[in-house]
């Protein structure tokens, strides 16, 4: 099937509005759009970041989510609590894949799940003194953390506990950095509202510590990694080309991440900004207070690396312009025998995105770069700024939709026939069991790295081992297959 | 009164921004825009009107600025 025309993808837009009650249909009508080269602004034609309607099914998360799953959680050598029900923490735990080295339970902590459980008793009188219990017993029993997070969950905010109190007295005895993070899941319509809580947090406890502390040795080429979160070792491929192109990472938010590298952070030349979404709040922070310029980069595909590499460059002398280069002509045999090799595998085919805050618009080129086509894009939580920066990405007249409920979603796909669905672990299998190839691409399917050249070799392999699976062959019973059914082509 | 960012763009532009509202827009006119006297009206790239109390001498940019929201006559 060829690319749809404006007129059909409206009209397929108006078709799965249609079951919905009027007053719904009015609302969900603003997040759904067909992209339109001609527009500078977004809000021109999508409408983002608004509460989720009852009834229907999204596929947001909530602001705990965002601070104690997205941003705090990767820090690994800090004990993040879960300060509620335990649920929250245990269900989420270790399920996002941020690689770290270190000993987990003794002076690295990313996959345990810490937390204070409350009970009927804590909500009735208050869990201040066992939160305060809780701190004590991690010094006792994990006496190499670095410091300690507190990640509020709901009943906190309701019952109106004092947590910062508590960390400032606990932070007085121990003399270690604790953080009391407002991250209630009620706040806000989405993880986002969690992401920015979570970067305030840190600007208000954590990244001041050093200021006029002059010991660390800086150097002209110093960078900071932020918003790589090093899911399946991302941060890792990407960090290798940042050095060999010769700069020097001081710190990864929050991947892998540590303390003392954010404490660091400050004395940076150049903040690089991966996952806008989540980050740039701080970025923006750090170049009013610090003078630090921020730059967005992008390194999925070698396209976008190359992009990305050289507009970094720009920013430093001629040696990291010939590095830049270097890097780029050094890897260029490999990425030319990924693209060589699965291309001609791939080529033409449509994918259709449904992911978070940044993916949706940064994997496109990757996609680009093995020939295949983005016919459908969507956040769960982003905001205009977003779209503005994905409709110039996006090919005219392809499908936007914001907040999708699994309705809509679902009727998309029926409709538009992709050949590759990339979304989250709840959409997995229902589209596998209809039949359409799926990519998990929160947490890269348990695969992973994606980033950087490395990580792009492994991006072509996943996603030709996904389409050309022999298994959507065998989706019919043979009896009611038709009997002149093309003959099996041999495979490249 | 919105707590505004102001930070230049890599082409120079000032660009405006409003976290609460997901607000970014360049500034296509400045009432006074010299390093003696910086503020006054303002008007964004989508046509909408805000006011900074005009300052001496011009802020250090990027900074964080209070602006009034201007109704459109």
């Amino acid at each position: 099937m060829a690319a749809m025309t404006r007129e059909e993808t409206e009209a397929l837009i108006q078709e799965v509005l249609e079951v919905y009650p009027e007053k719904a249909k009015k609302d969900r009508a603003k997040h759904l759009a067909v992209n339109d080269h001609s527009l500078e602004k977004a809000n021109k034609c999508i409408t983002s970041n608004r509460k989720s309607l009852p009834g229907v099914m999204t596929i947001r998360g909530c602001a705990y989510a965002g601070s104690k799953g997205v941003v705090w959680g990767p820090i690994k050598d800090m004990i993040h609590i879960s300060h509620g029900p335990v649920g929250c923490g245990q269900y989420s735990r270790a399920g996002r894949r941020n690689y770290y080295v270190g000993t987990t339970g003794v002076n690295t902590f990313g996959t345990m799940n810490f937390t204070s459980d409350f009970t009927e008793k804590d909500i009735v009188f208050g869990g201040d003194k066992k939160l305060a219990k809780c701190i004590d017993e991690i010094e006792t029993l994990f006496p190499l953390n670095k410091g300690i997070s507190i990640q509020s969950e709901c009943p906190i905010g309701l019952i109106g506990d004092d947590i910062e109190a508590v960390s400032k007295v606990k932070n007085k005895e121990y003399g270690k950095t604790i953080v009391p993070v407002r991250c209630e899941g009620f706040r806000g319509v989405s993880q986002s509202l969690g992401h920015h809580i979570a970067n305030d947090a840190i600007r208000d406890w954590v990244l001041e510590k050093r200021d006029g502390d002059d010991s660390f040795p800086t150097t002209p080429y110093d960078v900071a990694v932020i918003g790589d979160y090093n899911i399946g070792g991302d941060a890792w491929a990407s960090r290798t080309l940042l050095e060999e192109m010769g700069l020097r990472v001081v710190a990864q938010w929050s991947g892998d991440g540590t303390i003392a590298e954010i404490e660091k952070t400050p004395k940076v030349k150049l903040n690089l900004i991966h996952c806008y979404r989540s980050m740039n709040y701080i970025a923006r922070h750090m170049e009013e207070k610090y003078s630090i310029p921020w730059i967005e980069y992008n390194f999925f595909g070698p396209t976008k690396i190359a992009e990305s590499l050289r507009r970094i460059a720009e920013h430093f002398d001629d040696t990291i312009k010939e590095g830049a280069e270097r890097v780029i002509a050094r890897y260029k045999a490999e990425y030319d025998a990924v693209i060589a090799k699965y291309r001609p595998r791939l080529e033409g085919k449509k994918v259709m995105l449904y992911i978070g805050g940044l993916r949706p618009r940064h994997v496109i080129g990757a996609y680009e770069d093995l020939g295949m086509e983005v016919v459908g894009t969507g956040y769960e939580f982003a905001h205009n700024d977003d779209y503005d920066r994905t409709i110039k990405e996006m090919g005219n007249a392809t499908l936007l939709y914001d907040d999708v409920t699994g309705y809509e979603f679902e009727e998309f796909v029926k409709k538009v026939q992709p050949d590759l669905v990339g979304s989250g672990i709840k959409e997995k299998y229902i589209f596998q069991k209809m039949g359409v190839p799926f990519r998990q691409m929160h947490s890269w399917d348990y695969s992973g790295p994606y980033h950087g050249y490395d990580g792009f070799a492994i991006f072509a392999r996943d996603m030709d081992m996904t389409i050309n699976n022999p298994c959507w062959k065998s989706f019919k019973a043979p009896w009611k297959t038709e009997a002149a059914s093309e003959p099996v082509k041999a495979v490249a | 009164m919105p707590s505004v960012m102001l930070r230049k763009r890599e082409d120079g532009k000032l660009l405006f921004y409003v976290a609460k509202k997901d607000l970014e827009e360049t500034i296509e006119s400045l009432e006074f825009d010299s390093p003696e006297k910086w503020g006054g009206e303002v008007v964004l790239g989508d046509g909408s009107k805000y006011y900074f109390e005009p300052m001496e001498p011009a802020p250090k940019i990027p900074t964080t600025l209070q602006a009034k929201r201007l109704s459109e006559e």
